[in-house]
């Protein structure tokens, strides 16, 4: 190896060092990727001493796809399905951010019309539910109890159906573009909606009853996990996370962007009910509680859209669509509430330089951004996982990465 | 508290060396600090009672660009008690070489999550944050060479020796290495759209 470039490689070596160290004192054991219980390709090295972890040392990547590297040379328009492949489990929300990012770097967000405010409001927010009920249905899952998963995942395939029936997509949208959106909701929509929302309301009532009630989920969850406020916010952590360990912060109200200054909704937070405040009881309950303010918010959004926001003939979504993405060249911080908490999208928007046939350089509007940075909330929820689980048992971690809620898709980017 | 306040605050705090400049070009204002004052500057905006800056949002690595030879990075700074946003930026000049890379203070004594943003910004630009307690790649395998998010970064076109088979485009004779070539030939693959 190269002399002068190990300083580089010091912390490799170091940790190689710790990992061989380990492996004759303790036991290394991995967890993932392939693990149910690690929600997607993350692994997990533990070094454990009996049922006790010592350290655990996430290994994320496995599913990185260098979506900065793609943003850096695609135009804006055409990024916007690689941000639904990010968070898959709420590809509207990352959508929005990334569209209201770019709308007002061009200075066209408070020129966007109020029927597109709302709808794009109502599918992010009937996506944040889909979200957060495969949260909980898995979380279910990984602690033991079966039916809350399957129940979850019957109502969420409701939603699935209807943001299909609005994008003609699944799972993976691409229907909030710059300026406007894809289509117009099919003629319907908002009366199928309602129907939902009075369906899910008493299976809610239901699901707690099942699992949030539940003696021996009570037991798994309370008092493990505890992440204190402190800590919640020096590793950056956003979200349910943070609002789980009692702060009140959710950038919907904080922002007031798009349509939520309009909007009327609490924000659930961690009140150490059941033990701590910040346990993995807690950070299950605030997403409990969301959905309930989520479908607060859909009824709100669906009585403006059925009456003063009514659906013309003459309506068109496609018609504050900019004919260039070509904004001046600045830096922009794009932040926003996802299903998991603060996205956040950094653009630096530069101009190409061009040498034209007489060797003269000029600088041209260019749709590209000149970079891109995406903040994934999961990546910071994660990051916090080694300092909550030191000291603690093996089946108490699996509580822990269930509480956590993260999609490898963000992480990994 | 504005901007303009927040750079009294700290000009008062250090003197004038630590602002190196300002950009006001866009909708949100930036702070250029010097590099090597990043860390007590981050410092003195977490725990000053007139800021409290205690959420650290994002982190990034910036390379700017071949003809510039600069390297940056900029950091998205919150105050969760007073809802104030603060974008700090430092970049330095670095020629580029592997063997010395463009070379910052770590503020993940400060902001825990800047841990693994800045292994992040190593892994993907290549930029060495001093003081680091654990200083590994984290997107990319260990033993990954170069740094994807540079502007010189050129696609490898092998990986621990296995041949990474991109589609050549046709006419393009350039792009397979001369045994990978002929092993295609033999096999009738990639020589165009009739090959194909």
């Amino acid at each position: 190896m190269n002399i002068q470039n190990s300083k580089y490689e010091e912390a490799l070596q170091r940790y190689q060092k710790k990992i061989a160290n380990a492996a004759t004192e303790d036991m290394v054991l991995n967890m993932g990727p392939q693990h149910p219980s690690t929600h997607g390709v993350l692994r997990l090295e533990l070094i454990t001493d009996g049922e006790f972890i010592k350290e655990v040392i996430p290994h994320a990547g496995y599913l990185h796809r260098c979506f900065e590297k793609h943003a850096e040379s695609l135009t804006y328009q055409q990024t916007i399905p690689f941000t639904d492949r990010m968070d898959y489990l709420a590809s509207m929300n990352n959508s929005h951010v990334w569209v209201m990012g770019v709308e007002r770097m061009l200075g066209i967000d408070k020129e966007i019309p109020k029927r597109i405010e709302y709808i794009r409001v109502l599918v992010c927010e009937l996506n944040r539910i889909a979200s957060h009920l495969i949260a909980i249905g898995t979380y279910g899952i990984d602690i033991g109890a079966f039916t809350p998963f399957l129940w979850c995942f019957r109502d969420r395939e409701h939603i699935m159906g209807m943001l299909e029936w609005a994008s003609g997509s699944r799972m993976l949208y691409n229907y909030i573009w710059v300026g406007g959106l894809f289509y117009d909701l099919p003629v319907g929509f908002e009366e199928r909606c309602r129907e939902f929302v009075d369906y899910f309301k008493p299976k809610m009532a239901e699901l707690n009853g099942l699992l949030t009630d539940n003696q021996i989920f009570i037991s798994r969850t309370a008092n493990v996990g505890v992440l204190p406020l402190d800590v919640a916010i020096t590793y950056g952590c956003s979200g349910p996370m943070l609002r789980g360990s009692g702060l009140k912060w959710d950038l919907r109200r904080v922002d007031n962007y798009s349509a939520y200054p309009e909007i009327e909704f609490d924000i659930p937070a961690g009140k150490g009910e059941m033990g701590t405040t910040g346990d993995c009881w807690d950070r299950y309950k605030v997403r409990v509680d969301e959905i309930g303010e989520s479908l607060k918010i859909i009824e709100q959004c669906l009585d403006r859209l059925q009456k003063d926001l009514k659906r013309t003939p003459e309506f068109d979504p496609r018609a504050k669509l900019p004919k260039k993405l070509t904004p001046k060249p600045q830096d922009y911080y794009m932040r926003g509430e996802g299903s998991k908490g603060e996205l956040g999208f950094y653009f630096i928007h530069q101009q190409r330089r061009e040498t034209d046939k007489n060797g003269n350089e000029r600088r041209m509007d260019t749709e590209i951004p000149f970079r891109a940075k995406a903040r994934g909330p999961s990546f910071h929820n994660l990051s916090v996982l080694p300092e909550i689980s030191r000291g603690i048992m093996i089946a108490d971690l699996i509580a822990i990465i269930g509480s956590i809620d993260f999609v490898l898709g963000e992480v990994d980017r | 508290m504005s901007f303009d306040d927040i750079k009294q605050l700290l000009t008062d705090k250090f003197g004038d060396e630590v602002i190196v400049g300002e950009e006001r070009t866009g909708l949100q204002p930036a702070l250029v600090i010097a590099p090597g004052h990043i860390a007590d500057v981050c410092l003195e905006l977490r725990d000053n009672p007139k800021t409290y800056f205690d959420f650290l949002s994002c982190l990034s690595g910036v390379d700017y660009g071949v003809d510039e030879a600069r390297f940056g990075v900029v950091y998205h700074l919150t105050s969760i008690p007073y809802n104030l946003q603060l974008t700090l930026k430092i970049s330095t000049i670095n020629s580029r070489e592997e063997t010395n890379l463009p070379s910052f203070p770590s503020v993940s004594g400060i902001y825990r999550t800047a841990d693994w943003h800045e292994r992040e910004a190593y892994d993907l630009v290549g930029i060495f944050f001093e003081g680091h307690p654990d200083l590994r790649r984290i997107l990319l395998p260990d033993d990954w060479e170069g740094y994807p998010l540079r502007r010189d970064y050129e696609t490898a076109a092998y990986y621990k020796g296995i041949y990474i088979d991109f589609e050549p485009k046709p006419g393009d004779e350039n792009t397979l290495a001369q045994g990978e070539k002929v092993q295609h030939e033999k096999m009738g693959i990639g020589n165009g759209p009739e090959g194909a």
